[in-house]
């Protein structure tokens, strides 16, 4: 990320989340896998991506989100993303990526949903 | 967060904020200033696709009242391509991107045609595409502007098109200086005829296609370079679930009107 500032909580019972912050580009592919891969020490068996904080995503930054679902998918995993602003949830319904990735409101809402409350 | 902090985040939200402004107000403004810097850059969503005015030479059989879909929404396996070209310090990373966005339809290479404003490149805008593919066929698709900023735009394919994809264009300087112009596809073939089509082939002529396309760019520039193509495998799985996109295969639909043309010529009222 170019904002340096991406961390990741184990949220318990099978859930591990990316917090982002800053800017989502070309630039952050690195720090954005590596945060996936720090996630998935635990084995969880759902990824919920906070977008609260972030401030700025391009194209690029979408694209590295279909490559992270794939990663996902790829391990059996689910992705949820919850925090988006009006903007983004328009973005990622232009994009189409709301049909692969399960949008909430806040956190408690998309734990709910990766059963992990 | 303070009045303060609020009124260093834009010019326009300065104007907004004042001293009696409420910090729940604060907060809103201050969200929106979050989403404003990029809001410009992205379409706007709106439902079905919808064509501008075009050239009458240009066929729309494949875009209007389409849907944009992802990489997500394709059939086949997952590709990231990446064609770079590196032209030097001859022109910054914005005057290749402004210039491309400006002549998109000149870097083509010969037989195909891109049907866009005569304005340019700018999010939101659907292009027609008049391809020449093996046979004769010439197949119409489209493409929207997904995104389009000083460094970078990108296209998102309707359903119907052979790829389910998005197609990035950008130009940045690396670390040498150099500026280098890409040209990156992530996609799915969108159906299982497009999918078998790319192994048979069609990877080697989607290649040509974009080293070609980016030797043109360089060309413009007075620049003769190789072009270095990376290709990746993302996912190897196919999705069985969107083999129905075949409905729209503008292949076959494409070739159905060229088929229908001395048809729909005998129904022309005659003058």
């Amino acid at each position: 990320m170019t904002n340096d500032v991406l961390s990741v909580r184990d949220a318990g019972s099978g859930a591990a989340i990316i917090d982002i912050k800053g800017e989502v580009t070309a630039r952050s592919e690195d720090a954005l896998m590596a945060a996936f891969s720090e996630a998935n020490d635990g084995r969880p068996h759902a990824i919920l991506l906070n977008f609260t904080d972030l401030e700025y995503m391009n194209s690029s930054g979408i694209g590295l989100l279909v490559t992270l679902l794939v990663r996902a998918n790829r391990q059996r995993q689910q992705l949820f993303a919850y925090g988006l602003t009006d903007h983004y949830r328009q973005i990622f319904e232009l994009t189409r990526l709301d049909e692969a990735v399960g949008i909430h409101d806040t956190e408690g809402d998309a734990l709910a949903a990766a059963g992990a409350v | 967060m303070t009045t303060d902090e609020v009124s260093r985040t834009t010019p326009e939200v300065e104007i907004i904020a004042s001293e009696d402004t409420t910090p729940e107000v604060i907060e809103e403004i201050g969200e929106k200033a979050k989403t404003a810097r990029d809001a410009a850059n992205w379409a706007q969503l709106t439902g079905a696709l919808t064509v501008g005015e075009v050239p009458p030479e240009a066929r729309n059989i494949n875009v209007t009242g389409r849907r944009q879909t992802s990489p997500m929404q394709g059939f086949g396996k997952m590709w990231q391509k990446t064609y770079r070209i590196s032209l030097g310090d001859v022109v910054t990373p914005q005057e290749v991107i402004a210039e491309w966005k400006a002549r998109f339809p000149d870097f083509w290479p010969s037989g195909n045609r891109f049907y866009g404003p005569l304005t340019g490149i700018a999010p939101g805008d659907v292009a027609l595409l008049n391809l020449t593919m093996p046979g004769r066929l010439k197949l119409s698709t489209g493409v929207l502007v997904l995104y389009a900023d000083d460094e970078s735009f990108t296209f998102m394919t309707p359903e119907g098109h052979m790829f389910a994809a998005f197609i990035t264009f950008s130009a940045y300087e690396d670390k040498h200086g150099a500026t280098t112009v890409q040209a990156q596809v992530l996609l799915r073939a969108n159906d299982p005829l497009f999918e078998i089509g790319l192994a048979a082939g069609g990877h080697r002529k989607e290649d040509k296609f974009w080293v070609s396309t980016l030797e043109a760019v360089a060309a413009h520039f007075g620049v003769t370079a190789g072009v270095d193509t990376q290709v990746v495998c993302v996912d190897k799985r196919r999705q069985w679930r969107y083999a129905r996109n075949i409905r729209y295969n503008s292949a076959i639909r494409s070739g159905v009107y060229m088929m229908a043309t001395p048809l729909r010529a005998m129904r022309r009222p005659r003058r």
